[in-house]
């Protein structure tokens, strides 16, 4: 049989394919859209044809010599046929029973990007990425439903082409992610409640990231080289006062001996140290076909600045994915092999703070002993030494300390899947792979250097490396009975996955070569195993009526024998309503869909869970650790706190969704509610005084809830020949609250969930019962009339006629209630013009800067110097650092433009030749809205500290096919 | 994959049948007892191993010099840190981090020493193969290990009264420790002391650092003289008994006062009877002593300003501590010409305002600098190498004059008086400061402590036993939260039992008060 297959416009669809169906003999089409099976024994067929974003078309077919089949496919705009990845297996669209959500590479956010997860922010509903600062290629606080955890990780599973990512970190470069190319990614899948995660059981609570990269085609090669060029900028600094305010201040305010210490410069911190910086992303790929093999092979050069000067990150990466399909397509071989390089220079993050704080009234430079920048300094002549109470020099504190990272990664696999020759619904599935990498990286400064003038200079070394394993086998058995309109879909496994990372330990050095401290051990290494077993049952019944389960027993070497294994169960119910007699032939509704699904996932790791806890164990001192008897120093080991109970943290999830599509698809979207309780929370509490070796332990105790909603909504308002207009919307509703937190349980316990920076120790969050994790706890502030708030007056919650820890009171959070995210995209001819916004409504940020530097002490020191202040300063006058006040909790509500992005779509240069272009222009961060004053209201922590600007940027890209 | 494949083990830690398989193992253990009162941690400055305190603070002096001095008229701190307000203005809450801290440290500690008991019992060390001379050692090593274990147990008896009681026999798990009641546990501290006197070193005899009978009889004598406060029944004689053994072994006054509170402090000292060893290189932490020295320094530019190199901190000052004018006004004058142990710098002795660095007078006594005007190695220019005396033989001068005055037998009054004019010899270089039989007051004893033993961690225990503490008899500024000083309930007396401790510990019952 030959054919073509065309698009709705008439256009050939390289590419697609086209199988028969109840066989596995397949083909693609070549690049006119022709297509052709041979060696069919005559009789009927049903051909099917497919491709990506268009509805599956079947046609019945006689096969007689020479028959035809042209198929013309029309777009499916909700891709309810698209194969989505689903753990171990995949699944159409149609057919999902849990909560799933897929962003494929065309929807991804554009520009700068350096780090994948940056590629799908604002884009799902339920999923919130928060870059952790502008610096090149930092990580991002990944947070699906809020998370589940109090102490264990709140991060989700990351898969990438079947690849499950530790999650440990890399040293010595910016983030693990950043050394995975976005330009090679082809989709994003992301499994939200438990039905869709359970099967990845211990690792699953916080929903699961499948990534699928870019994989080879059919026919001829094409070559796709794309560069992206752009400018960071700062868009805003921290608000101090200037120069001449600062000297009006200290002229009003100071004493006679501050006031002598003003300057005469105007120097503008902030502006010495950030810089306009400037980034070149360059990415070629070749993809075809060899021999019958499909190949793609990726390189990619990065070379970004970062704002603060001298930090710079330089990438590069490679890529090469086979394939090859075997015995009339029996066997089929994926093939995937990633590598990366980073070499990066960190700039100095301590002057982002100096620069706040150091007095604008005096020079960056100055002739003296410390590399001529300007220092405060006490004593004289050769006893001056800089004040150990001031800030540094912002760009001293740069430029005078070299702090260089390289980084290298490799991850790889080969999956094989085997369709029996006697059975060919029966498939043996093999996935073995690995994932190392190794960082290092040295700082030091020089002897000079006011930085470290008590050690004359510094010299430090770092080195890790992390080496994981894992292979899985399923088989997978999927079988269709007309008869009784049923489907069966059972697919069993078993997985090992071996993770190791192994530190080694070096001697610090003085700027002079003196050894300061040796390392006991010349390394550790720390190393996890898991052993598990897995399985899902699908039936499906008359293309209706979906019912899936699936079960995962994991052992983890972090447990003790007896409570090693954990078991992960879910169920999730689908009714395919859309499939009804009554809708079937609506011309309004085109889907609709009813999802219910019960779960359960565990978690078992992060960053206070350690290996192994469970032991009872004697750790050796460090050699800043040891004990002087008579005159010798005496290394020891000392017994650690340790739970031999240690077990998983389990987090049940009940979820509800709909699905739903209108004129055929032209509007669709889903509706989940769920509603998730985590129990035996891994969680850091205080434990009776007196029954271990810590009077605090990482123990299974406590429970939280979290409940929330999510919705999304895709609407195509123009489409025509001309013109298509998209928008995404997508909001969230998320509340997390603990309900228990101690093995009595007990209301009034809390447990120190974060620090603020000033005081030393001053506690600001807690998790406490009845309380987001996480909350604020702090002093009500009293305001006089015109609403200035009196310096240490609080008002006296528990009304005992004195101001205690007593009166503090728990005043709001970090997490957002709500979260949006919108985008639209609209095209009319060869130009495309879009845009991405993302809102965040009730999330809280304590301002910290200007808690610290907003006080009149902090520019009339009490240690001989003069500092800057946060212009915090003029409104409250405060005399001295009130750091838990309320005052300092400020809503950070925002409206933040992510990406406004304009696309010409030149297409073919010529009739004749295949050379197609697209020229783009894109801005990223173009604006924020938000009451909230500080720096940048989208914060992890919530704490507003010294954050690395994030910069907005201008990007100009040139993509070139061949 | 073997299911035995998921059993690991960690690099580098070890299980304790190979820490105590020697006998160097035994004696490595023992440090790490003596250790965990000199440090954060044993993983250096930046770590903790009291939870849910920052590691600055978590040493075992800092959070004990904190209880005793802060809330007293010998100290004030200007910091913000949460909870070091309360303290100043004698307000603090039963969530106060500071006191939690300390009683967890020396839980710690008391825990700790549980373990290496349950350890070194005599079929232990058979099994392990530890015989003869090797036991014997270890025989000694016990006693110590539960002298110090006696110590810890004072301070909680001291300032918490009814702690949580655990001994060797209360395994690690999560079974939750009892309540001691103050009685019961002053009886228990008292018979450890004198059950371990026997094993212990002679005094003087033992190496550096380790304690002796001379601290066992030491500890004793502090803990008789305040008998009255813990049960309700003086034992003033018991108190001259044991402060009289003490100075009766080979003790003397260091020559200079001056001399015991800088950096060789541990060489040529006759007077320490058992210290805390710190270091600036091997064993650091931001307690101590050096919190003691940098917290006190401030590097003003003003004409209050002090270098911070001329207290070997060359690179701290954290402008902090001061006295308020309670403690100078106890000297003849404040600038230490008559009477030298008045060491103090600063221009304004009245404290009108806690947060004004110029109020108050600093306290200089503590110099991480030698007698030669040398600077010990330090890794930052912060950390001190002052070793810090827990017990002097001047102490226990004033113990024995105290006891003889408050009506203890088997003392005179005329040997007090040579005693306590052996110091005030010491102070004046000369007779000028001696006084009179009839100056022998129970009142003078708490002034000459004052004067001698201020800020080493006593004041506290000290205004209790006189009953100045709280009420209205004695006020001082900010006693009470007020400027002037206003009364404090009687049940501050104590210390409460740390919020923390009493949720997740339901056999605890609060002190009476709170």
């Amino acid at each position: 049989i030959s054919g073509k297959v065309l698009d709705e416009t008439g256009q050939p669809l390289p590419g697609a394919s086209v199988f028969v169906k109840g066989t596995t003999r397949s083909t693609s089409t070549d690049v006119n859209g022709n297509f052709k099976l041979a060696g069919l024994s005559n009789g009927s067929v049903t051909l099917s044809a497919s491709f990506i974003g268009y509805q599956t078309l079947e046609k019945a077919v006689s096969v007689t010599a020479n028959a035809t089949a042209n198929f013309q496919l029309v777009p499916d705009a909700q891709k309810l046929n698209e194969v989505v990845v689903i753990g171990y297996g995949t699944a159409e669209k149609k057919n999902l029973t849990g909560s799933i959500t897929t962003v494929s590479s065309k929807d991804f956010q554009k520009g700068a990007i350096t780090t994948p997860e940056q590629l799908i922010q604002g884009k799902i509903a339920g999923v919130n990425i928060i870059s952790n600062s502008g610096q090149p290629g930092v990580g991002s606080t990944i947070r699906i439903r809020g998370g589940a955890s109090l102490n264990a990780s709140n991060d989700p599973l990351v898969v990438i082409d079947g690849v499950p990512f530790s999650g440990n970190t890399i040293d010595n470069a910016p983030s693990p992610l950043s050394l995975i190319n976005p330009n090679d990614i082809e989709t994003f899948t992301v499994l939200k409640d438990a039905n869709a995660t359970a099967i990845y059981g211990s690792r699953a609570s916080n929903g699961v990231i499948l990534i699928t990269t870019k994989k080879g085609g059919t026919g001829a090669p094409v070559i796709n080289f794309s560069t992206n060029n752009s400018i960071a900028t700062v868009i805003k600094k921290v608000d101090v006062l200037s120069a001449d305010q600062v000297r009006a201040y200290v002229n009003a305010n100071g004493s006679a001996s501050q006031k002598a210490l003003l300057g005469t410069a105007s120097t503008d911190w902030q502006d010495e140290i950030y810089q306009r910086a400037f980034t070149t992303d360059n990415n070629l790929s070749i993809a075809g076909s060899f021999k019958g093999v499909p190949y793609r092979v990726s390189a990619g050069y990065l070379d970004q600045d970062g704002l603060l000067i001298t930090d710079k990150l330089k990438r590069g990466t490679g890529s090469i994915t086979l394939s090859p399909r075997l015995f009339k397509d029996h066997l089929k071989i994926d093939l995937n092999l990633k590598g990366s390089l980073t070499d990066s220079h960190f700039a100095n993050g301590g002057a982002i703070g100096s620069a706040i704080q150091f007095d604008p009234t005096q020079p960056v430079y100055a002739q003296n002993k410390y590399g001529n920048y300007y220092e405060w300094t006490q004593g004289t002549g050769a006893d001056m030494v800089p004040n150990p109470n001031s800030p540094r020099n912002p760009v001293g504190l740069i430029e005078l300390q070299n702090n260089n990272g390289h980084a290298a990664r490799s991850v790889g696999n080969a999956k094989f899947d085997y369709s029996f020759h006697f059975l060919p619904e029966l498939h043996a599935n093999l996935n073995v792979g690995y994932d190392v990498s190794k960082g290092y990286g040295a700082i030091s400064v020089p002897t000079f250097a006011a930085q470290a003038a008590s050690t004359k200079g510094s010299f430090s070394r770092a080195l890790k490396t992390e080496n994981d394993k894992f292979s899985e086998f399923y088989l997978n058995y999927a079988h269709t009975v007309e008869s009784i309109r049923s489907r069966f879909d059972a697919t069993a496994g078993y997985g090992y996955y071996d993770n190791a990372t192994t530190s080694f330990n070096f001697t610090n050095y003085t700027g002079t070569g003196v050894a300061l401290v040796t390392p006991v051990f010349p390394f550790s290494v720390e190393r996890n195993k898991l052993l598990s077993y897995y399985g899902r049952f699908v039936y499906t019944l008359a293309d209706k009526y979906i019912l899936s389960g699936t079960m995962r027993a994991d052992a983890s070497s972090k447990f003790a024998e007896n409570n090693r294994w954990g078991y992960f169960p879910s169920a999730g119910f689908t009714w395919r309503i859309i499939g009804e007699n009554f809708l079937k032939d609506s011309k309004v509704i085109s889907d609709l869909k009813l999802r219910l699904s019960y779960g359960e996932t565990g978690n078992k790791d992060g960053a206070d869970i350690g290996n192994y806890n469970y032991l009872s164990k004697y750790y050796a001192n460090s050699n800043t650790g040891q004990y002087q008897i008579g005159n010798t120093f005496y290394n020891y080991y000392a017994p650690a706190g340790y739970d031999p109970d240690l077990r998983w943290e389990t987090t049940t999830t009940y979820n509800a969704g709909l699905d739903f599509g209108f004129l055929k698809g032209r509007l669709y979207g889903s509706l989940d509610v769920y509603y998730k309780k985590t129990k035996d929370l891994l969680s850091k509490i205080t434990i009776p005084v007196g029954t271990n070796f810590s009077n605090e332990l990482v123990t299974n105790v406590g429970n939280m809830d979290v409940r929330g909603a999510e919705a999304s909504l895709n609407f195509t308002a123009i489409k025509n020949d001309n013109i298509t207009w998209d928008f995404g919307v997508n909001a969230a509703y998320n509340k997390r609250k603990v309900t228990n937190l101690t093995l009595n349980p007990s209301s009034g316990f809390k447990v120190d969930a974060g620090d603020i920076t000033g005081g030393t120790g001053v506690h600001l969050k807690y998790n406490a019962v009845n309380q987001v994790p996480g909350s604020y706890f702090v002093y009500k502030q009293v305001y006089d009339g015109s609403g200035k708030p009196l310096e240490g007056i609080y008002a006296d919650l528990n009304g005992d006629g004195a101001i205690t820890t007593d009166d503090q009171y728990f005043y709001k959070s970090p997490d957002p209630n709500f979260t949006f995210g919108f985008n639209t995209a609209f095209t009319y001819k060869k130009w495309t013009i879009n845009t991405v916004l993302r809102a965040n409504l009730g999330n809280y940020v304590y301002d910290n800067v200007a808690s610290n530097f907003g006080i009149k002490s902090n520019i009339l020191t009490s240690v001989g110097v003069l500092n800057n202040a946060s212009s915090d300063l003029l409104n409250t006058g405060f005399t001295a650092t009130q750091y838990l006040s309320d005052y300092y909790i400020k809503n950070a509500s925002f409206l933040k433009m992510d990406n406004l992005g304009l696309a010409y779509n030149i297409g073919k240069l010529s009739k004749s030749g295949n050379t197609t272009m697209r020229i783009s222009a894109n801005c990223q961060n173009v604006f924020v809205v938000s009451k909230y004053k500080g720096l940048d209201p989208e914060l992890v922590s919530g704490i507003d500290y010294n954050l690395y600007p994030r910069p907005r940027t201008y990007t100009l890209g040139l993509n070139v096919g061949f | 994959c073997k299911k035995e494949a998921l059993n690991l083990l960690p690099t580098n830690d070890l299980t304790e049948s190979i820490v105590y398989a020697t006998p160097a193992g035994y004696k490595q253990e023992l440090v790490r007892l003596y250790a965990n009162y000199a440090l954060t941690s044993p993983s250096g400055s930046d770590n903790s191993d009291v939870g849910g305190l920052n590691s600055g603070f978590a040493d075992f002096l800092r959070l004990f010099w904190t209880s005793q001095e802060l809330t007293t008229d010998e100290a004030v701190c200007n910091w913000g840190d949460t909870g070091i307000p309360e303290l100043d203005n004698s307000t603090w809450s039963t969530d106060n981090q500071f006191l939690r801290g300390l009683y967890s440290r020396s839980i710690s500690q008391i825990t700790l020493v549980n373990e290496y008991l349950r350890q070194s019992t005599p079929d232990q060390l058979a099994t392990r193969g530890i015989t003869g001379a090797d036991a014997t050692n270890v025989l000694r090593y016990r006693a110590e290990a539960r002298f110090l274990r006696a110590y810890q147990y004072w301070v909680l008896l001291d300032a918490f009264g009814n702690p949580p009681f655990v001994t060797e026999t209360d395994l690690i798990g999560k079974v939750n420790p009892k309540q001691i009641q103050r009685a019961a546990l002053f009886a228990y501290v008292e018979s450890e002391l004198k059950a371990i006197e026997p094993d212990l070193a002679d005094a003087r005899t033992n190496e550096y650092g380790r304690a002796d009978k001379g601290a066992d009889w030491a500890l004793l004598a502090r803990l008789y003289l305040n008998a009255q406060v813990y049960t309700g029944t003086a034992k003033y004689t018991e108190a001259i008994t044991y402060s009289s053994k003490v100075i009766g072994a080979s003790y003397s006054l260091k020559t200079n006062y001056k001399d015991l509170f800088l950096a060789d402090n541990n060489l040529n000292n006759t007077e320490n009877i058992l210290t805390i060893n710190y270091d600036g290189v091997n064993g650091t932490n931001y307690g101590g002593t050096t919190f003691l020295i940098n917290a006190m320094v401030y590097t003003a530019a003003d004409a209050a300003g002090m270098v911070s190199t001329a207290y070997g901190v060359p690179n701290g000052g954290w402008a902090g501590n001061r006295t308020r004018q309670n403690l100078p006004a106890l000297f003849p004058d404040a600038n230490g010409t008559l009477d030298k142990r008045g060491i103090f710098a600063g221009p304004k002795a009245t404290i009108d305002a806690i947060d004004a660095p110029n109020d108050g007078l600093k306290v200089t006594k503590f110099k991480n600098v030698t007698s030669t005007g040398a600077t010990p190695a330090s890794l930052n220019g912060t950390f001190s190498s002052l070793d810090f005396a827990l017990f002097r033989l001047a102490e226990q001068y004033l113990i024995y004059g105290e006891a003889v005055a408050r009506g203890g037998s088997g003392g005179t009054a005329a040997q007090a008086l040579l005693y306590v004019n052996a110091l005030r010899q010491r102070a004046y270089g000369n007779t000028n400061g001696n006084v009179s039989l009839a100056a022998l007051t129970t009142d003078f004893y708490l002034d000459e402590r004052g004067r001698e033993l201020y800020w080493e961690g006593h004041r506290r225990t000290d205004l209790v036993r006189y009953g100045k503490f709280t009420g209205s008899t004695y006020l001082w500024p900010f006693k009470g939260g007020v400027k002037a000083g206003t009364s404090v309930p009687a049940y501050r007396n104590l210390y409460p039992i740390p919020n923390a401790d009493l949720i997740a510990n339901p056999n605890l019952v609060q002190n009476t008060g709170y």
